[in-house]
């Protein structure tokens, strides 16, 4: 039973240490599975020569364009044959998580036990772009193994020019900073776009990711072309005994240092307990008998600081939704690019709410088809023809949430400014 | 391709699994009430609700690409201890809930004779977000997955403490498309030599002109070489970024000796403090020495112990350096300071000092 494995001194060297070793589990799956100790030995190679020895090709599952990616083996005799016959293929299936990837252990024995009757064995968890990588198919067992995981409820994701898999945080099932459904929000909009996941025909890939608060633990501002970022429009709640907590633990001098000194805007400010004022917009708690906290959030950014560190005493408000945020991805073509924001805020808190989500996605993706170069993300495509052309093609209205600071050169034509002034003011009395 | 005559089966287009069957019950009980956590130790949180509830999360590191004995080990545990519910983060450790307090020691004891680290939460090192590299990347110039192994060895203790002025994230990709992503601290390729074009293959596995188009500085052209058609680059314009390579394998853009890595530290994407930052390039030209790539874990080291010194408590590596100034960084770290760390990309004068600013 036990397989012969090719020597492998350098990937040894990767079981040595205290953190757990991918090549430990190679050998193990080895032990069982020829297709393992050829990977084995091409990895050796590659280490060796520091090249990689995969090339891709076509590969797919009846009825969809995209989700596998293919790999055959670029290590090849005179004659051309594969140098580890066994590995010659090594397929991927990318397969979609649940939203915040909880998982109980039933599902995922049922998925290693279809993995290991149909591949390799393998499975990464999670993908940078948040798929479960089931690692090593042979091409003859892509649609067996996509069988078997599809009918255990599963389903592939994104891959080449295609709306991709998503992630979200681990939200509302254990978060108090969530500030709206994030699994919900992400299921919904995901399986809103399932024709371009599986049959790729954007000019590139198109990500959405949802963060349930400022602090963006999906990092979706840097890495989504839609990000769906958690906020409030409301005060930061406040809970006295938790403060209390808070202070009596840390004291004055952190408590000034870390939270009123750290805060962006200078919203945070440390007031006499006995002078504490009320107002519409004020948040205040007292910390001691002495000492309390005044936030004006008028002039707060939410960018969630204080109530990290304070977590409880301090607390996200409750007229709860998402900032929405366009166009992040790093560096290729042009250079890095922050998502920036489309929709300073908008509710998430009914099917209804969430339907305008997808309703929006599906304007930009549309707009995105039809506009975008080829191989050009939604971030290039509105550096390249300006984000106000880019809100009037997918029907949004400008808002002054969206700049950081007004343009700083006169190269534009305003012809029609008297004309743009009256929408600013139909804009003013709509909100009032 | 099997018999012609068996009836494919259609693929059931479910998309995004309903995860409310996988929450563990007191998650799904108080799902959107949550009121605070803390931490009773490195790699334990505790969650309470506004209902009185409490749910302690153990998190354990993991190797990310695991085998299905790993996982299945993972589940016996999750079934002996946390009611059979887990769930992983972003950064691949595994999270097990329990409702019991009780419970809370042995899994952690558990976990740890099992090989598993816990810690990765609060002001520690978390497990490091990274790439494919040789196992299964078409285009890898070197292999994250043995790079963040050896390097995860040497942090072991920082991933199970928690004495980092804050969280700190680590990531290393394998080029320079750099899906890793941005970091406090970021391993990415960085080649130094142009292509080099098999001309025999271009013509029948390139679609030149989409080549042509993707090279970011315009230094590919179309030509013909030995009588056939193919492409050719321009070398002094050519950045060596490797954009060409994916939808052109003959031009190889991997070099064992002159593919290097470089350091990038200040990738910020919470947007607490200050505004989401960057990740800026301090460091290249760094061998890509496998198996355990040692000089990349040097320089790690050297700018993550530097920090841990000399920042404060709720400074990310971005809001340290905003402090003390990029001079400091590099001479705290002992970092050289090349004329390669001055950017010339477009958009580049804005990150020029438009000041007087100066620290003396």
């Amino acid at each position: 039973m036990v397989q012969k494995l090719h020597p492998t001194p350098m990937l040894d060297e990767l079981e040595t240490g205290p953190w757990p070793s991918f090549v430990t589990g190679l050998k193990r799956l080895a032990n069982d599975n020829p297709m393992m100790v050829g990977v084995l030995g091409q990895l050796e190679r590659s280490y060796r020569d520091r090249k990689g020895y995969w090339k891709g090709g076509t590969i797919s599952v009846f009825g969809y364009g995209g989700g596998i990616i293919p790999r055959f083996t670029e290590l090849k005799d005179e004659s051309g044959k594969p140098l580890f016959p066994d590995a010659a293929e090594f397929h991927t299936l990318r397969v979609m998580p649940p939203a915040g990837m909880h998982y109980n252990t039933d599902i995922l024995r049922k998925l290693c036990d279809a993995w290991e009757k149909h591949g390799s064995g393998l499975i990464g968890m999670h993908g940078q772009s948040g798929d479960i990588m089931f690692q090593g198919a042979r091409s003859d067992k892509v649609q067996d193994a996509f069988d078997a995981i599809n009918e255990l409820g599963f389903d592939l994701g994104g891959a080449g020019p295609a709306v991709r898999t998503s992630m979200s945080c681990v939200g509302a099932a254990r978060c108090e900073q969530s500030c709206y459904d994030e699994g919900k929000t992400h299921r919904t909009v995901l399986n809103s776009f399932l024709d371009d996941i599986h049959r790729p025909s954007l000019p590139y890939k198109f990500k959405f990711k949802f963060s349930g608060c400022p602090n963006d633990c999906m990092n979706s501002i840097q890495r989504s072309d839609m990000a769906v970022i958690g906020t409030w429009r409301d005060n930061i709640r406040t809970d006295e005994v938790l403060a209390r907590k808070y202070f009596a633990k840390q004291g004055l001098t952190n408590m000034v240092n870390d939270v009123v000194n750290r805060c962006p805007t200078k919203a945070i400010r440390l007031v006499p307990a006995n002078e504490i004022k009320s107002g519409a917009t004020l948040s205040t708690v007292k910390v001691s008998d002495e000492h309390a906290l005044e936030i004006e959030n008028r002039d707060c950014v939410r960018c969630m600081h204080c109530i990290n560190v304070m977590t409880g005493a301090l607390a996200p408000g409750k007229d709860k939704g998402a900032t929405i945020l366009c166009g992040g991805k790093r560096t290729l073509k042009i250079g890095d690019l922050m998502g920036t924001v489309i929709v300073p805020f908008m509710k998430l808190e009914t099917d209804e709410d969430r339907e305008k989500l997808v309703d929006l996605g599906k304007r930009i993706v549309d707009f995105f088809a039809e506009n975008a170069l080829e191989h050009e993300r939604i971030g290039e495509t509105i550096e390249r023809i300006g984000l106000v052309n880019f809100l009037e093609g997918v029907g949004l209205e400008i808002d002054a949430n969206m700049v950081s600071a007004p343009r700083m050169n006169p190269y534009v034509r305003t012809d029609d400014w008297d004309e743009e002034v009256k929408k600013a003011e139909a804009r003013k009395s709509q909100a009032a | 391709m099997s018999t012609a005559t068996a009836t494919p089966r259609r693929a059931i287009e479910s998309g995004v699994p309903d995860n409310t069957a996988f929450l563990h019950p007191v998650m799904k009980k108080n799902y959107g009430n949550w009121k605070y956590h803390d931490r009773p130790r490195p790699g334990v949180l505790h969650h309470v609700s506004h209902s009185g509830d409490e749910i302690w999360t153990v998190r354990a590191g993991t190797q990310r690409q695991m085998d299905v004995y790993t996982i299945r080990k993972l589940c016996d545990i999750a079934d002996q201890f946390a009611d059979g519910h887990v769930r992983f983060t972003i950064r691949s450790n595994i999270e097990f809930m329990v409702a019991d307090e009780s419970k809370v020691a042995p899994l952690i004891e558990t976990l740890v004779s099992s090989g598993f680290p816990v810690g990765g939460t609060g002001n520690s090192v978390s497990m490091i977000a990274h790439t494919q590299g040789f196992l299964h990347c078409d285009i890898p110039g070197t292999d994250a997955s043995g790079a963040v192994k050896a390097l995860m060895d040497d942090l072991y203790e920082e991933f199970i403490k928690e004495e980092m002025p804050n969280r700190v994230h680590l990531s290393a990709s394998c080029c320079e498309i750099n899906c890793g992503g941005q970091a406090d601290i970021a391993i990415i390729m960085q080649h130094t030599k142009p292509p080099k074009i098999n001309h025999d293959l271009v013509a029948n596995v390139c679609e030149r002109p989409a080549v042509v188009a993707r090279c970011p500085v315009a230094a590919i052209r179309p030509a013909l070489v030995n009588g056939k058609p193919s492409l050719e680059v321009d070398e002094k314009k050519c950045i060596c970024c490797g954009a060409c390579y994916p939808p052109c394998p003959p031009m190889q853009i991997n070099d064992p000796e002159h593919s290097k890595l470089a350091i990038w530290v200040g990738g910020k994407n919470s947007n607490a403090r200050g505004k989401p930052t960057f990740m800026k390039m301090v460091a290249s030209g760094l061998p890509n020495n496998a198996p355990r790539w040692p000089e990349v874990s040097e320089v790690v080291r050297k700018i993550l112990f530097t920090y841990k010194a000399d920042a404060r408590p709720w400074e990310r590596l971005s809001d340290w350096v905003e402090r003390i100034g990029w001079p400091r960084f590099f001479e705290k770290t002992g970092l050289p300071f090349t004329k390669y760390l001055i950017d010339d990309w477009r958009g580049s004068r804005s990150n020029l000092n438009a000041s007087a600013h100066i620290r003396f």
